[in-house]
Formats: C-alpha cells, structure tokens, sequence
C-alpha cells in the first residue's frame, strides 16, 4: 500500500504522458483523476495507520548511490509529519484533477495538462516520503520542474513563458542554498539520512568550523542554508517574486502548486528538519523575522493588487509567513497544523476564482468584475467561506491555526517574537481588508463587466462544483475536528517526526495571556472587513481622492508596485547580469577569445600554413634535392646530438611555442 | 695487404660531393644530373670495394656488382623516361620540368 501511494501518481502520469494520444481527453482525464483519487484514499489509510495508530513505516527499496561513505538508498519514511502531508497533497491534488475536468474542457491539451498535474503529484509524494536529504531534493527539483511546466502550460503566451523562467531562475538560487546545506550536512554529519542526521545533531550543538575563513557554528549554518532553500520555494521576502507572476498559469495549477502543496515544500524542510534547527537558536531568530516580514509585506501588497488571482497568491505568501515564523518560535505542529488549514481554504479560493474567471469568460481584472452574487450565488458562497476562514473568523478551519500562531508569538518573550506578534496581527488586519475588497469588487458591488460576459456567465459544472464542495467542508471543519489531535496540549499525535527543545516549549504560557490580547487578531480581522466595506462599498469617492493626493499616491503605487522589489531586481541585477551576458559572456568570451582560439584561429593558421607548404612545393628536382640534402644533414645532427635533444624539446616550453607560433601566423 | 684507408676514400667523397653538387647546382641539362646520380653511386661502389678490400671481405665487392645493376637500370628507365618525356613535351631543359609544383 505504502509503495502504492508512491507510484500510482508516476504511473497515472506516465500512462497520460505517453499514450495520451491513444487514450485521448476522456481516457486520461478518467484514468488520472481515478488513480489519484485511489492515492488519496491509500493516504488515507496510512493517514489512520500511522498517524492514529502510532505505527510508523519505513520501506528501503534499493540503494541507489554507494561510493564508501556516500550512501544513498531509495527510501521511504511514512512518519506522522510525512502522512499528514501525504493527505495534504493527494487530497487536494485530487480534488484539483477532478476540477481540472471541467475547467480545461475545452482546451485541446488535456492530456498533457493531466500528466503534469499527476507528475507534480509524484514528485511531491517523493519530497515528502523521502528519507534522506538526496532522494527528498529529487522531489524538490522535480515539483519545482512540474511548477515550470504547469505555468508554462500555455506556452504561445509571452507573459507565461517569462512567469515560468522567472519561477525556475527564482527557484534556483533558493535551491543552490539547499544544496550547498546538503554538502555542509554531508562534510559535518558524513551522512544524509535524515534519522541519522537528527540523531547526532545534539552532540554537534555549538561546534564550530571555518567556513569562507570565518569562524561559524555548524549547525546555524546549515540551518541558515536550509532556510534559504525554504525561503526560495515557500516564497519568503527576498525570493517571493516569482510567486505572484506564477499565477500566469492555469488556475487549478495555481490551487494545486503555488497555493496548497508545492510552495509549503519550504514549511515542510523546516518542519522535517526540526531537529536541527532547535540546537540553532540565531538561525531560528531569522527564520522568524523572515516570516513575519514576509507575512506583513505581502499583505499590505495583495490590498491594491487588481488582478483577482494576484491577490490570492499576494495572500498565500502571506499565510506563508505565517507558517514559517510559527517554525521560528518552534511551533513546528502549529506551523505544520497552519499549513493543512491553509491548503485546504487557499485551495477553495483559488478554485472559486477559477470559477469565476471561467464565468466571466476569462476576465480575471476585479476592476472589471463586480454584480455577480447575483449570477453565480454559488460560487459567492465558496468564496466567502474560503475568505472568511483566511481570516481567521471565529470557529472556522483558519482561526484555530492562525489565532494559536499569534498567541505563541507573544506568548514568545523575545523581541523576534514581539515582531512576529505585531506583525502577524496587522498582516490579519490586512488579509480580511482585502479577502473583503475582493468580495466586493467580485460579488457586491455594481458591475463592471461586459454585457455579453454577464448574459453568458453560468455556474462552473458538476465537476468543477463537486471540488469546491469538498473543500468548503474541509474549510469549515477541519481545523475544529483536528485540532486537539494535531496542536493538543500534551499530544502525542507527532511523535518523533518533529522534535521541540524542552526550553522553547510555550504552549502552556500561551492559555495563559490576557483575553484582550486573543481578542486582538479577530477584532483586527472584524476592523479590516468593515473598513473594506466602507471603503469599498459605502464611500468609494474615499480611496479616489486618497488615490490622487500626493503622500496616498506615493503609498499606493510603492504598494501596487510590491514595495518596489521587481523594480530593484530588474535594474540592479538581472539587467546587470544580461548586459554581463552579453558583452563580457557572448561578445568577449564566445564570439571573441573563443571564436580566435577555437575555430576562427585554427583555420586561419592552417590556410596561411599550408600555403607556405604548397609554396615550398615548386616542382624543380633541383629544389627537392635540396631539402633532401638539407633533411639528410639536419638528419645527421639530429643523430650526433641525440643526447641534447631533450633539453632543446623540453616538452613544459612546447605551450610557449604554441603561443609564438599563434600570433607569428594570426598577425 | 693493408692501403692507406684515407686517401682512398678522399677520392670517394670527392666523387660523391661532385654528384650531389652536380644534382643541385646543375639547372640545365638533366641528362648531366642523371650523370651525377650515377656518379653518386660510383663513390658509393668506390666506398664498398675500398672497405673490401680494406677488411679482405667479398662480399662488399659483390654488394657493389649488384648495384652495378640496379644503377644500368635505373639510369635505362631514367632515360626511357626522358625519351618519352621529349617526345610529349620537346623539351627536356630541367626549369620546364615542373609539373608537380603544388
């Protein structure tokens, strides 16, 4: 069963894949949807095996590298963190082929479509079953190649193909720091199995090495290269930019990849590498500045972006932040717990939106929307039901997760966690501002749009309704059904699949801070949708003439302009490296030094060689017997100085030669 | 009976730097240079019966018949060559003999 669940996705995608041609759109939408469902109700099963019963299960298939003290095996490790996970992802990721039915009905690439989406199933699957840190960084390419694909799946349109190089070169630097924390692990641990790895970790707390000629403590490096791999995949400030660009791609892979499973890989390395980061205590101080940063910054951006699907990413990464401070405070099962809550509303919003772009014939400007509660009521309900359990509203899946975070983090008494504190507690503020404003400008207000888009706007199919469904009910309960399971005081649901210092525990000093202050994130949450519908509803003629006054014109673009962050990637670093590129790289290297060494010199020297030769060529015997005469005696020399010979042909001198020989002829 | 070695192989080398200086320096006639050749090989004959003699060993004088032979041969095709080389072109004068010139 456990090997099942690993391979039915490569299966259903391989078969896709391959013989799609012979399947066709029926066949492959039927076989993958089928598969991956079957892959969802086995993780199901190990779900209630592992995680209920307390059974972990660990599979080696085959050692896959073996070079003495570099081992690496094809295994498996099925332990609390990674069924939950499993669940995660082969739910949703199910819920989205059956969406992905009726949402790319019409395109004429189905088959390609569902191959991908199941092998971005497989690869997840690997990244999170895998049992060292070689075959989990297989899977971690592997999505991040899938997400390429997936956002470069209409690939006539420009702007997808300049959203997915963007993912993938994004993507890059993130995994060059996990793989340069995979060779500090190996050079540190010599090994790269997890169980190992986590085992000794203690024993190395506060050992130091030199690194660059620093002196620096091992373990807080990599931890500090490991999250730099998070921040590029889970799309923390600094790397977040390809996120918002990826939502070129078609919704469900928006609500499958950069919304509910691939981007919380990041969480997920965070999570799974538990161990260690607690024995990092500087790193763990970053990793919960970086999220709560990220958390604040992405919600005073996803409040003015006008592109409906931007604002659910602008959203996500957000949410992201918040999961990735709740590991910085060492809440792993609380981040971990946020991350399932999260995959299951930020799916529901993504597929409403895809619902309503479809009802809107593609139109995915808010700007241009607006009047559709009254056409596609349904889709309104999901949505609000999504946005409202984001924010974290009272008793929905969202609050339980989101409303512990903030509580850990003041009851975390440091300043790292004062900061997160605040700034998760603003940031919710934000994300119900503009859930709200999206609702508003979608479902509420007048309408925008076209007269011919709203006569033929319709409710999504069967297809496209069952997922949401499914979701809404995951959205509305979850969080209340698993919460003691998952975040419990004293439970034992986890096991040793994450790993809390005794010192960092504040679950209990958390019951006990003033109400007021758990009041404070739901009365922000409540503050922010009224003043969306103030001003966006009651008095819209506000946010214009705040628009056009100076300092509100300076705050709004610096806002909608993602606090500029393109803007400075642009200029100072990816026209530097294209002008590098070309004049030093292209100009110089390949059309220059290269171009003379390489081919261009050769056949020039050759040309004016051969032409002195030919000239020696003049046909007169008396000429020929000349240089016989010549050979015979240089012959001779040769055999009377045999013994010198060696130093006149000192082979070390021979490249000197080259060179003279080279200018002599090119000049 | 013992010669003295270097008076007689002073008259081979002479006879052998006339013949390659013939081959070089000659640019006219080529029937002089197929002379130097066999002069050449003159000195070389003068060279093998000298040593024969010298170390009181036959087998150099019969080295020499040998190339005796080859060198009536070789000068035969050289000048059926030349005959029919006449014949095609009607010149034999050696700076028009540069056919193969690359």
């Amino acid at each position: 069963m456990y090997i099942l669940i690993i391979f039915l996705p490569l299966m259903a995608a391989m078969t896709a894949g391959l013989l799609g041609r012979f399947l066709g759109k029926k066949g492959t939408q039927l076989l993958t949807t089928l598969l991956i469902s079957i892959c969802a109700i086995l993780s199901l099963l190990a779900f209630y095996e592992v995680g209920l019963c307390a059974s972990p299960c660990y599979i080696t298939l085959m050692t896959w590298i073996d070079s003495e003290l570099l081992y690496g095996a094809w295994g498996f490790m099925f332990d609390s963190l990674t069924v939950t996970m499993l669940v995660v992802v082969t739910s949703v990721s199910s819920l989205v082929h059956l969406y992905s039915i009726g949402y790319m009905s019409e395109d004429p690439h189905v088959p390609r479509f569902m191959a991908y989406l199941s092998l971005f199933t497989f690869f997840m699957i690997i990244l999170v079953t895998a049992d060292n840190f070689i075959q989990m960084f297989v899977g971690w390419e592997g999505v991040g190649l899938s997400s390429y694909l997936l956002i470069n799946f209409w690939f006539t349109r420009l702007q997808a193909n300049k959203a997915a190089m963007k993912a993938m070169i994004v993507n890059r630097i993130g995994d060059f720091g996990l793989s340069l924390a995979m060779f500090t692990i190996f050079l540190v641990f010599k090994t790269i199995d997890f169980s190992t790895i986590f085992a000794i970790a203690p024993y190395l707390a506060e050992t130091k090495f030199i690194f660059f000629s620093l002196e620096v403590d091992k373990l807080t490096l990599i931890c500090i290269l490991l999250f730099i791999g998070a921040v590029g995949k889970s799309a923390q400030i600094g790397l977040h930019t390809w996120l918002p660009d990826a939502m070129e791609g078609p919704t469900p892979v928006s609500a499958l990849i950069h919304a509910a499973t691939m981007v919380t890989a990041g969480v997920f390395l965070i999570i799974r590498c538990s161990p260690i980061f607690e024995y990092a205590p500087n790193a763990l101080i970053l990793v919960t500045f970086m999220g709560a940063i990220t958390a604040f910054f992405a919600a005073t951006t996803g409040m003015v972006q006008n592109d409906l699907k931007r604002v659910i990413a602008y959203s996500t990464c957000s949410q992201l932040g918040y999961m990735v401070f709740a590991c910085g405070i060492s809440n792993y099962s609380v981040s971990m717990f946020h991350l399932m809550n999260h995959a299951f509303f930020k799916a529901l919003l993504f597929l409403s939106a895809g619902s309503v772009i479809h009802a809107l014939n593609d139109e995915q400007d808010m700007r241009r929307m607006g009047g559709l509660i009254k056409l596609i009521p349904f889709t309104y309900s999901m949505m609000v039901i999504g946005s409202l359990s984001l924010m974290g509203f009272p008793f929905l899946t969202g609050f339980y997760s989101k409303d512990v975070i903030l509580e850990l983090t003041y009851a975390k008494y440091t300043i790292g966690g004062s900061f997160a504190h605040w700034l998760g507690t603003i940031s919710a503020f934000f994300t119900s501002f503009y859930s709200f404003r999206l609702l508003f400008l979608t479902f509420l207000n007048n309408s925008n749009s076209y007269k011919t888009y709203l006569n033929h706007s319709h409710e999504p199919s069967l297809f496209m309704t069952i997922p949401l469904i499914l979701l809404a009910l995951g959205s509305i309960f979850i969080g209340y059904i698993t919460k003691d399971m998952f975040i419990g005081l004293g439970t034992n649901f986890w096991a040793n699949s994450l790993f809390i210092l005794p010192d960092h525990i504040i679950m209990l000093e958390s019951e006990f801070i003033a109400y007021w202050i758990k009041l404070i994130p739901v009365i922000f949450s409540i503050i922010g949708a009224l003043s969306a519908f103030i001003l966006y509803s009651l008095y819209n003629y506000i946010i214009l003439s705040y628009k056009l006054s100076t300092f509100g014109n300076k705050l709004f673009s610096f806002l909608s302009k993602k606090w500029y962050f393109d803007k400075i990637y642009n200029e100072f670093i990816v026209q530097k490296a294209l002008d590098f590129g070309y004049n030093i790289g292209f100009k110089n290297l390949d059309r220059g030094i290269i171009e003379v060494i390489g081919p261009y010199g050769i056949v020039q020297i050759i040309y004016s060689l051969s032409k002195r030769l030919s000239n020696l060529q003049s046909g007169y015997v008396y000429h020929y017997g000349f240089i016989m005469f010549i050979g015979l005696t240089l012959f001779i020399t040769f055999i009377g100085l045999w013994n010198f010979i060696p130093y006149i042909f000192f082979y070390k001198i021979f490249f000197l030669y080259l060179i003279t020989l080279f200018f002599i002829y090119f000049n | 009976m013992t010669i003295n070695l270097v008076e007689y192989l002073i008259v081979a080398m002479v006879l052998f730097l006339l013949g390659t200086l013939g081959i070089l320096l000659n640019r006219k006639n080529i029937i002089i240079m197929l002379m130097s050749i066999e002069l050449i090989l003159l000195a070389v004959n003068a060279n093998f019966i000298i040593f024969s003699v010298y170390l009181n060993d036959l087998i150099g004088e019969i080295f020499s018949l040998f190339i005796l032979t080859v060198a009536a041969a070789e000068s035969a095709i050289g000048l059926a060559i030349l005959v029919a080389y006449y014949r095609i072109k009607g010149t034999i004068a050696v700076k028009y003999i540069n056919l193969i010139k690359g």
